[in-house]
């Protein structure tokens, strides 16, 4: 045997929780679950399904919006998550290893004596490595990029159980010239080329100072043209979002906040504090500028995370606030300069289905979601949504 | 506006998310190449002076470690938060277990002859031996009226408006000052230390004691007989219906 027993579930409340994740993919349950503890097991159990042909699905934390983890073709899946063993942190180098069940929270808790974080930020309590394998992007992709520009190498058990690294066993080199970028392969590749039992990422210093700051605005448009010139103008934001009306309603019940309904911006400022004060200067004046009002802004960590709070818990707001109705996640990148346009489209289309349609977009990319909402038992609704 | 001096203590304990081991003495846990950090409730008081001192309220905040050379490190973090400056009581590696309220709240009390402060804030606890004693313990010895599990501390004219969190809910009592008082989860949250200021707290100064300086004995007065895993937990029974579930609960006097 492979691993013991208890590593193997095949229960029917262990099967559905790994077939499930928070997109609106129904559950497709596995035939069994499997726990590994360390990589060698990993290759084992690998080689095994490889020689006789049974589906295999990772599965890291199941918060995933795009249906990951369901196993289509039966099979079994692979859980990684008693992999939680942070190999090493080298401070002075700003990188640090994980194994595949430690979560982007784990690591930053154990990196923060040392004024180092991971930003990468997709919101959900994901697993390290399966941001990896799913190129995970977020609140602040427009100031520290996505996966893509922050692994750094990668352990991965292939298909047939063979263990590889993609960048070299042992490299953290922050940049190379060298050889074929396999790292990047296996970012985002979705657990469909092999599974990522440990990854090397980045780290970065904890900013000295942030600012949070939110305006709302009369029009889409103008919150939108905002966000062009913020960009145009260089202030270099962490994180950059937009929320449409709907979107702030269900916000407010759910967070206990009394914010205007209207499309608002919500920014963050890193930097030193003198930094961070012009920036929001700026920031306040192109929002005047394009009509905005309210600008509010606050440097406390409680009224910060206060306000971002609302944003991370949009998808659950957007839940709570219309139950019984399924919703359908988009995720959608266009140029900036197209922004203003695709929002307005997206709304006025939402309008027009008559479906409610909360949009939360991280607009410095040009990345915006749009939840539409569903009644899932009717049928017509869902087609249309389609 | 006032200009307060503070007194702050910071406990170095085992990282409230590392998975406690027992020692195979059943004396105590594996401490040994497990990481360490301030006591999370010790943040909560640093960071609230810290604030009091951005409020020019106070104006110089003394962090104070007890413990084994290590304890340095937790009193680094507090100046990389704000402290001003630290002093480091040391007491030989392996004895800091032994290091009991009664005996530190007795440092403190020297402390606060020697750097003679307005206010002391402690953690409400420490998250390794969960005693809640020491800010009780110190402001008994001084006399110093105290305002434990503060999640509100307002300063007005020499006197300190406090919200306490009890049992029934929160108790708003005001003590004059000097007082102590203890840091609850909910007085403020910690800022980070970051890398800019780790690199100047390296220069803030950091001063070096043992309790013998001060004149304190910290012989233990309480020793410890066992330390044990809580039980494992035993799997549940299923039951076919609502009814066997009524009866068995009946059964065990649950209901």
């Amino acid at each position: 045997a492979v691993v013991s027993t208890q590593s193997t579930g095949i229960s029917e409340s262990a099967r559905n929780l790994h077939g499930t994740d928070e997109s609106f993919h129904p559950t497709r349950a596995p035939e069994a679950v499997v726990t590994p503890h360390t990589t060698e097991q990993v290759s084992a159990v690998m080689r095994i399904c490889n020689e006789n042909k049974v589906p295999v699905v990772p599965f890291g934390t199941g918060t995933g919006f795009e249906g990951g983890v369901g196993a289509m073709y039966g099979g079994i899946s692979l859980a990684l998550h008693k992999m939680t063993d942070i190999v090493e942190v080298n401070s002075s180098d700003f990188d640090a290893t994980v194994r595949a069940g430690v979560t982007r929270h784990q690591l930053n808790d154990w990196i923060k004596e040392d004024g180092l974080q991971f930003p990468i930020d997709p919101g959900a309590g994901a697993s390290v490595c399966g941001m990896c394998a799913t190129s995970a992007s977020g609140t602040n992709a427009v100031r520290y990029g996505t996966m893509r520009e922050n692994v750094l190498n990668m352990e991965v058990v292939l298909a047939d159980g063979r263990v590889i690294h993609t960048a070299g066993k042992g490299s953290r080199a922050k940049k190379t010239s060298c050889g074929y970028n396999l790292t990047n392969l296996f970012v985002g590749s979705e657990g469909t080329l092999g599974l990522i039992t440990q990854a090397t990422v980045r780290l970065y210093g904890i900013p000295e100072a942030t600012a949070a700051a939110i305006s709302s605005f009369p029009t889409v448009a103008s919150a939108v043209e905002t966000v062009v010139q913020v960009l145009q103008c260089g202030i270099p934001v962490a994180r950059m979002e937009f929320l449409n009306p709907d979107m702030i309603s269900a916000c407010n019940s759910y967070s206990n906040l009394d914010l205007k309904v209207a499309p608002t911006l919500f920014f963050e400022f890193i930097g030193s504090p003198s930094g961070v004060e012009e920036q929001a200067q700026l920031a306040e004046e192109l929002c005047t500028y394009n009509e905005g009002d309210n600008f509010t802004w606050a440097t406390a960590q409680e009224d910060r995370t206060r306000l971002w709070k609302a944003r991370h818990n949009c998808w659950y707001a957007v839940k709570a606030g219309y139950p019984g109705l399924h919703a359908y996640s988009t995720d959608v990148v266009v140029p900036v300069s197209r922004l203003p346009e695709i929002v307005e489209y997206c709304h006025d289309l939402a309008g027009e289905m008559g479906v409610p349609a909360p949009i939360v977009g991280h607009v410095g990319d040009g990345n915006f979601h749009c939840f539409l909402l569903s009644d899932q038992n009717d049928a017509v609704e869902v087609d249309r949504i389609k | 506006m006032a200009s307060l001096r503070v007194l702050v203590g910071c406990k170095r304990v085992i990282d409230y998310a590392v998975k406690i081991r027992v020692r195979p003495d059943a004396l105590g846990v594996v401490t040994d190449g497990v990481k360490h950090s301030m006591n999370p409730f010790d943040e909560n008081a640093i960071e609230e002076a810290v604030r009091m001192k951005q409020k020019k309220v106070v104006k110089e905040i003394i962090a104070v470690s007890c413990g084994p050379t290590q304890s340095q490190e937790t009193i680094r973090t507090a100046l990389a938060m704000g402290a001003d400056r630290g002093i480091h009581i040391e007491v030989p590696k392996g004895t800091e277990e032994n290091l009991q309220p009664l005996a530190v709240a007795k440092i403190f009390a020297k402390l606060v002859e020697k750097e003679k402060p307005d206010v002391v804030i402690l953690g409400k606890q420490a998250i390794d031996d969960d005693s809640n004693q020491t800010t009780q313990l110190l402001a008994g010895i001084l006399e110093w009226p105290q305002g434990t599990m503060a999640s509100v501390v307002e300063h007005s004219d020499g006197k300190l408006k406090i919200t306490r969190e009890v049992d029934g809910g929160l108790e708003d009592i005001s003590v004059n000052l000097p007082a102590v008082i203890s840091a609850d989860l909910r007085l403020n949250e910690p800022r980070y230390a970051t890398l800019p200021n780790i690199m100047k707290a390296k220069k803030k100064k950091i001063e070096k004691m043992s309790p013998e300086d001060l004149g304190v004995d910290v012989t233990p007065r309480l020793k410890v007989l066992k330390v044990v895993d809580p039980p494992v937990r035993a799997a549940g029974d299923k039951v076919p219906d609502v009814a066997t579930l009524m009866d068995k609960l009946k059964e065990r006097g649950h209901i």
